[in-house]
């Protein structure tokens, strides 16, 4: 070790690692994966949105979990959004595609993609 | 991708709760659920909540499980880990609310709990939440940046103002003001100079230094470093008992590891500064956590005190400046160097700055390591943060500093604890161990155990404390025994005074603490004890007296089968009670071994001790 710039590197190279632990989870992606929402293919919408929002370096903020089935086994996967001070934004169909394009509009960007939500499959 | 992590404590606690097994079935499931590419299993040191272990927490949720077995990690996999649903019988959410405002376990943070809520963690910030195998983890948490620090930009007298300024006193027992010795060892004119680390710890019921050095090594070491290049030292050594298998293994891949790195050795971060750690393992002599008879120790003679001064800032390891802290104080220090002396000194009390580590056991709901701001009261710890005394039962006192310290009572449960206030009510902070007792326990008894353990652990080498405490000993026997005189009370203080003064080292000199803080609260006791022959606790066996209540006795002899001292027999005259077909059974005192067994079987409540 000759630097605090080495320090600084490992530091770094650690701090997505430990993330996952010290997040403050202010925005919580939930995807839902009971038997339906597996079956449907949460699998690859999950792993989507847990690279997507390391890559993204958000891991700080933003927490990625999993929940159970909340009944609308027909529109699996189902991925529900929370954030602070703003009500839940539900999507429905998911893929792996979509839960890119969610994270750089709404994560990122704010904006929900409202075109994915429930409100737009026209229950 | 790794989506999740799931903390499975490595403390010694969780260990021996079979914690091991548990990993290792987790691994499995996981690869046979094909998780293991996204589920990461990270063994850390002690999460402080022992009595509820063996302890998982899975992240991100940050869910608390408690109590887990082998056999329930399958559901937390399928479950929790596949399905995302959390396993809410095994969760623990002890938030201290009433069970109708309970939110469910999901949004139940562990900062949310009660055992967590009040804690603040400095010195123990790590600890469950890092790998304490893993070095890249301990620098992600801002690891080795405080040595990085003193090293470019810091001179020795910066470092040693830092600590002057954050108020720091040695978490040790003395409570020694840290900076003030690192200024005393840096004025010492020397070649060569030592930095010590005491992790020795000895006390019953103590363990906070031992969950430091199992959950976060590395503090350890970048804070000697520190001290080192602020004395002018090059060399390290860490006094570790041998009883700690767990800590020594961690230590080893530390200093290995920060050894790799380039963190310990040679021109560190490319500067002048050199630094090196040895480990000596004690063991396990209670006098070798005594400084002096820790470098005696150190340098391979049999660990015995010497007087002082010359103190080891002056005159220590192999006649050099030596500085002696113990594992909690160092614990303290990288964070100050990073955060500030003001930082430190926000928290705590006037004479007491910063946090401590408390130990909490004995009769507890929540046996753990707790670590608080100084001046929090015992009753936030006991009531609060320890959820109580179990079973209903009343709180008497708590025993602080073990058998150098002495009890608080119930009386002075809502005083703040800092080093001042301990003192004045003739206790001491010590190394942190609290003991609660309940009304169950007898004072007397509980002095004796305490100067037990100080004759057994006197090294012998001054008279004072070497026969003093044996005397003292007798004399608390002989009051349990039944055979106390009033005047014993007054020998008892003034033997406590001579030892106390007269004693080489701190083992001495602190040992009649227990003896002379139970006369100060608890003389009825004692009292009680000497003229009665009674003792209100029912601890004393020589006053215990079990008895069968006539009226309420079957007569089925369920005890008489049970009694090891053939000591309970049908009542002499055959007499037949009303309304009972049997006649009443008797206990014969001559024969009574007092072991309760009698009283243990009864179904019907029918024998009491009084």
């Amino acid at each position: 070790m000759k630097s605090l710039a080495e320090l600084q590197a490992i530091k770094n190279k650690m701090a997505d690692k430990v993330a996952i632990r010290t997040s403050s989870g202010n925005t919580r992606i939930v995807v839902g994966m009971a038997t339906c929402g597996i079956a449907a293919g949460a699998r690859p919408v999950l792993n989507a949105f847990v690279e997507g929002i390391s890559e993204a370096g958000l891991g700080d903020d933003v927490i990625v979990t999993q929940t159970g089935c909340i009944g609308i086994c027909q529109y699996e996967p189902v991925v529900e959004v929370f954030e602070k001070d703003r009500e839940k934004t539900t999507y429905v169909k998911m893929t792996a595609d979509k839960a890119k394009e969610v994270i750089e509009k709404h994560i990122k960007g704010g904006s929900p993609v409202t075109e994915y939500t429930i409100g737009a499959a026209q229950l | 991708m790794i989506r999740s992590h799931v903390l499975v404590c490595g403390g010694t606690g969780c260990t021996s709760s079979g914690s091991k097994a548990i990993r290792e079935k987790l691994a499995e499931e996981l690869k046979a659920k094909g998780l293991d590419e996204e589920v990461k299993i990270v063994q850390t040191g002690c999460f402080g909540l022992c009595e509820h272990g063996p302890i998982m927490i899975v992240y991100p949720e940050g869910t608390f499980y408690s109590r887990v077995t082998v056999e329930d990690v399958p559901e937390i996999v399928s479950e929790h880990l596949l399905k995302g649903r959390i396993v809410e019988r095994l969760a623990y959410t002890d938030t201290g609310d009433k069970e109708e405002e309970k939110k469910p376990a999901a949004e139940i943070s562990l900062s949310d709990t009660a055992f967590y809520k009040k804690q603040n963690r400095v010195a123990l910030r790590n600890c469950g939440v890092i790998n304490p195998e893993s070095i890249d983890e301990y620098i992600a948490m801002d690891g080795y940046f405080a040595l990085n620090k003193v090293l470019t930009e810091m001179t020795p007298d910066d470092v040693i103002k830092t600590m002057l300024d954050s108020g720091l006193r040695g978490r040790g027992g003395g409570g020694f003001p840290t900076g003030r010795k690192w200024q005393f060892a840096k004025a010492s004119v020397s070649d060569k100079k030592y930095v010590v680390c005491n992790a020795d710890e000895g006390d019953p019921g103590a363990f906070m230094d031992r969950s430091v050095l199992e959950g976060d090594p590395h503090v350890v070491l970048e804070a000697m470093a520190i001290a080192g290049y602020a004395i002018g030292a090059d060399e390290g050594w860490i006094y570790v008992r041998a009883e700690y298998p767990i800590a020594v293994k961690r230590l080893n891949i530390a200093i290995e590891q920060a050894h790799e790195y380039g963190l310990l050795g040679k021109n560190i971060f490319g500067t002048d500064f050199s630094f090196d750690i040895h480990l000596r393992l004690g063991a396990g002599a209670f006098v070798c956590g005594e400084e002096t008879a820790l470098l005696t120790s150190v340098e391979g003679n049999r660990g015995e005190p010497r007087p002082r001064p010359p103190f080891p800032a002056v005159k220590g390891l192999w006649g050099q400046p030596t500085i002696v802290n113990n594992v909690e104080t160092w614990a303290n220090i990288p964070q100050i160097i990073l955060k500030g002396a003001d930082w430190f000194a926000s928290m705590g009390t006037e004479g007491s700055k910063g946090t401590k580590v408390f130990a909490v056991t004995g009769k507890i709901k929540n046996t753990g390591l707790v670590e608080i701001p100084m001046g929090t009261t015992l009753r936030e710890i006991v009531e609060e943060i320890g959820g109580g005394v179990p079973n209903g039962k009343k709180f008497k006192a708590a025993q602080t500093g073990g058998p150098s310290g002495g009890c608080i009572p119930a009386s002075l449960i809502d005083t703040p604890i800092d080093y001042d206030n301990l003192t004045k009510m003739g206790c001491m902070m010590g190394s942190g161990g609290l003991i609660v007792m309940d009304e169950d326990t007898c004072m007397v008894d509980m002095a004796k155990f305490f100067l037990e353990f100080t004759v057994d652990e006197s090294c012998g080498k001054c008279s004072p404390c070497r026969i003093g405490t044996m005397r003292l000993l007798e004399i608390l026997k002989k009051i349990t025994d039944g055979k106390g005189e009033m005047e014993d009370l007054d020998k008892l203080e003034e033997l406590a005074n001579y030892i106390k003064s007269a004693s080489l080292c701190a083992l001495g000199q602190t040992a009649p603490n227990p003896v002379l803080s139970t006369l100060r609260f608890f003389r009825d006791e004692y009292i009680a004890h000497i003229v009665e022959k009674r003792c209100p606790a029912g601890v004393c066996k020589n006053l215990l007296q079990y008895t069968i209540d006539e009226d309420k006795c079957k007569g089925c002899k369920l005890c008489m089968k049970n009694c090891p001292g053939n000591a309970i027999s049908i009542n002499a005259a055959g007499e037949v009670k009303e309304g009972k077909k049997l006649p009443y059974l008797v206990i014969d005192q001559s024969k009574c071994v007092k072991c309760g067994a009698c009283m243990d079987n009864c179904k019907f409540g029918a024998i009491f001790k009084k």
